[in-house]
């Protein structure tokens, strides 16, 4: 059977209990279920953070995410996995992005979540800007993103069938 | 050959400017071709797309390196590295 793999972008915020309802129901097969919850800092850098904006591309975004989603059940054993990423803006303690992966045993969930967020943060179209009392800046790519990203490319072999 | 030509954040905001419509000469084969053809419009255009400024591209919405040949009629998406998550 083939995993379960869904992806959203979207302007409202998103419920962990519900996502979490949805991603498990039915499926017995599942003994392992990783959430991860990326949220709005108000401290960047040295400025006090007010706001967020997050922009993306359209059709490309969601294209994005799948394929990086279809990557992570090629490399590991997945019963599901979701992701939502929001737009739009947003404040401090606010939630951006959210992953669940779901499998029979914790060690693919917890890679294959991992993975997944490494990827999105190097290949998935979105661009953050952040406001501060200043006015608004775009925020930069960092070099240890990328790096994060580029081990597993020579890690963590494809799992034994 | 005809290119629908997007730009985002940074970039939109640059050029103030967030699609276009370009028609390259022949010459324009690929996607440093392209940058290099929009940087010749000089200013913040090259300023931006000379290369020291890294910018990544997406054709018909699939990530594509700079060797990439162009095809007729594609989406082109120049951005600046991405940061979501």
């Amino acid at each position: 059977m083939s995993a379960r793999l869904s992806v959203a972008v979207q302007t409202e915020d998103f419920d962990l209990g519900h996502e979490h309802q949805q991603l498990v129901q039915q499926d017995h097969g599942i003994g392992a279920v990783v959430a991860f919850i990326g949220m709005v800092r108000d401290l960047n850098l040295a400025d006090d953070v007010v706001a967020l904006e997050l922009e993306h591309y359209p059709g490309m975004t969601e294209k994005s995410l799948m394929k990086i989603v279809q990557q992570a059940e090629s490399r590991w054993s997945l019963q599901a996995a979701r992701v939502v990423h929001r737009v739009g803006k947003m404040y401090p303690g606010d939630q951006i992005v959210l992953v669940l992966t779901a499998s029979a045993h914790r060690g693919d969930a917890y890679e294959a979540n991992t993975f997944i967020m490494d990827y999105l943060k190097t290949e998935a179209p979105f661009w953050k800007k952040e406001w501060t009392p200043d006015g608004p800046r775009w925020i930069e790519a960092r070099d240890s993103d990328d790096h994060a990203a580029a081990r597993w490319n020579d890690q963590h072999p494809a799992p034994n069938p | 050959m005809h290119l629908k030509v997007l730009y985002f954040a940074q970039l939109r905001e640059k050029f103030g400017l967030a699609e276009e419509s370009v028609h390259t000469p022949d010459s324009v084969r690929t996607v440093a071709d392209l940058m290099q053809h929009l940087g010749a419009r000089g200013g913040v255009w090259q300023e931006t797309l000379d290369g020291q400024y890294a910018c990544r591209v997406a054709m018909n919405q699939e990530m594509v390196s700079q060797h990439t040949a162009l095809v007729e009629g594609a989406e082109v998406a120049i951005f600046r590295p991405v940061t979501g998550g």
